[in-house]
């Protein structure tokens, strides 16, 4: 119940890696036979990428993963546009691959604007062309967030930035084999993805860049990727990522619709629970993600109680994590701290059956009222406990 | 992540529940930093009779308030006060690094607890001789310091 922090690697996917290892090891620079095998699979691997975001094969280059791409668009156009100017527009919600990049292209002097988003998590398309300037040269904002699920109104956003000629960005991290994307219909310039959220292996990623976009380099050496990021190719990576995202592509008319099914039935079930509420937009919203915050109770202390129930899931409250501080997601959406603090997020993937659905709808209240009972914020009419 | 003494203490919380009408409440943190932590106390002839607890906060706040009451029950006021939030911790059988905060918000509840009982009997509040906290609960940055 925590498919969007990870998933499997498939069966096919291994499969088809496999070769890669030890028989077809070449280095797809060298020039002799067994090299070209891997030169051949790097690009078919392009190919199906290609096709399977509808763009052509020359814009896909391949990463180690998600965060690399976010740093990689995010930096190499603001470096290449240094001349132009040096404003940047991203949003409050964006994953730290991208806030932490912007925060740290602040501190060697770009002007970042990171936008509010409503109660929904939702970017105003409006305020996002208020918000652009002169000097904007970059516009980021993320296809479908990580935590709560909204999905982003890419298409008016793509506008926007195409209208005024700024580049426009988007992580695509957990939308991509989710949930239909097509970059011929859409103005997105760059688009980040990362194969470890769609079956595919870690440490594999790619970057669309729209043909005519200018960026610099990340990675600095070898003439690889068409001489923009340097590094002998992950081959069985590459291969992996390729073969996973063709078959989340193909299977997802069915698997999104079975999978939304089983996201509305969990969602339904636990807003049974007195003092829940949904986080995040009720429609656009990722086939797999559900997010709630019960009240008067803390999401570590939830975890802890879930895990122990054999149910793995996360939460947006400080004390799951080091920074002590509660999911800047859920701030931006308004909830307060104390609220933020009692988050659950449970994401559904092809593992999960009907039955896993009713097993935490059956096992959730208990743990909700177990801790409602151990909690001094807990109203009376919900108090139990043993009282003196 | 947690040692078994932590799961059992989270799982079947000791003297956990309401006290009516308590010789000394402590109450300390803040919902905004996701933890408080109240500890109830009755009192005879200086000796702690009956102790309860509630909590809001992760499993290591709530197990540390469990043990907490466990040591502190049928203790001298002054021997609960000594309870270091280190003896909570090694009680536990220890506790990650992240939520040692966790063993002192017990201590800093104790120490509520008696000067609130102290304040109620009109004696003078109790001063922490062995260390100066300070606590920033925004940050959620803790340090004790050997004064």
């Amino acid at each position: 119940m925590d498919h969007a922090a990870t998933t499997p690697t498939r069966t096919e996917v291994t499969e088809a890696m496999l070769p890669y290892m030890a028989t077809h090891f070449g280095n797809p620079s060298s020039l002799y036979s067994i090299a070209s095998d891997s030169r051949e699979a790097v690009e078919e691997a392009r190919e199906k990428v290609a096709g399977a975001l509808n763009s052509e094969p020359s814009e896909i280059f391949f990463t180690s993963g998600g965060t690399e791409s976010d740093n990689w668009a995010i930096k190499g156009v603001a470096f290449a546009n240094r001349n132009k100017g040096n404003h940047i527009i991203t949003s409050t919600i964006e994953h730290h691959a991208v806030l932490h990049t912007c925060e740290w292209l602040e501190k060697v002097g770009f002007s970042v604007t990171y936008l509010p988003v409503d109660s929904y998590g939702m970017v105003n398309p409006g305020e996002l062309e208020d918000a652009i300037r002169e000097d904007t040269i970059l516009i980021s904002i993320m296809y479908a967030n990580n935590e709560i699920g909204t999905i982003q109104p890419v298409r008016e956003i793509g506008n926007v930035a195409s209208e005024h000629g700024i580049p426009f960005h988007c992580d695509a991290v957990q939308a991509t084999g989710h949930i239909p994307v097509d970059l011929k219909e859409t103005n997105i310039d760059l688009f980040s993805i990362s194969g470890h959220k769609f079956h595919g292996p870690k440490g594999t990623g790619a970057l669309y860049i729209r043909k005519g976009v200018r960026l610099d380099p990340l990675m600095h050496g070898g003439a690889q990727e068409a001489r923009k990021r340097a590094g002998t190719e992950n081959v069985p990576g590459i291969v992996g990522l390729a073969k996973a995202l063709e078959l989340a592509v193909k299977e997802m008319p069915q698997s999104s619709g079975r999978i939304s099914a089983l996201r509305d039935r969990m969602i339904s079930g636990i807003l049974e629970i007195p003092y829940s509420r949904l986080n995040g937009h009720p429609t656009e919203r990722l086939p797999n993600n559900v997010n709630v915050a019960f009240e008067f109770i803390e999401g570590e202390s939830i975890l802890v109680m879930l895990n122990s129930n054999g149910i793995c899931a996360s939460t947006g409250s400080a004390c799951s994590s080091s920074s002590h501080q509660p999911s800047h997601v859920l701030t931006a959406c308004g909830i307060p701290p104390e609220k933020a603090h009692g988050s659950l997020r449970l994401t559904l993937g092809d593992g999960n059956s009907d039955g896993d659905v009713d097993y935490v709808i059956e096992t959730l209240p208990g743990i909700v009222k177990r801790l409602r009972e151990i909690s001094p914020l807990t109203p009376k009419e919900l108090q139990g406990g043993d009282n003196v | 992540m947690y040692s078994e003494t932590v799961m059992d203490h989270f799982q079947n919380p000791r003297n956990l529940g309401e006290m009516k009408e308590p010789d000394g409440i402590g109450e300390v943190g803040n919902p905004s930093c996701g933890d408080i932590m109240k500890i109830m106390i009755r009192v005879e002839d200086d000796v702690i009779v009956d102790v309860r607890f509630k909590t809001f906060g992760c499993a290591a706040a709530i197990a540390s308030s469990s043990i907490a009451t466990e040591l502190i029950k049928g203790k001298t006021l002054e021997q609960a006060w000594n309870l270091s939030n280190k003896e909570v911790a090694e009680a536990l059988g220890g506790l990650p690094p992240e939520k040692l905060h966790c063993s002192l918000l017990a201590e800093q509840a104790i120490h509520k607890a008696i000067n609130d009982f102290r304040a109620k009997n009109d004696q003078e509040p109790w001063e922490d001789s062995k260390k100066s906290i300070e606590k920033d609960y925004m940050n959620h940055e803790i340090s004790v310091k050997d004064a």
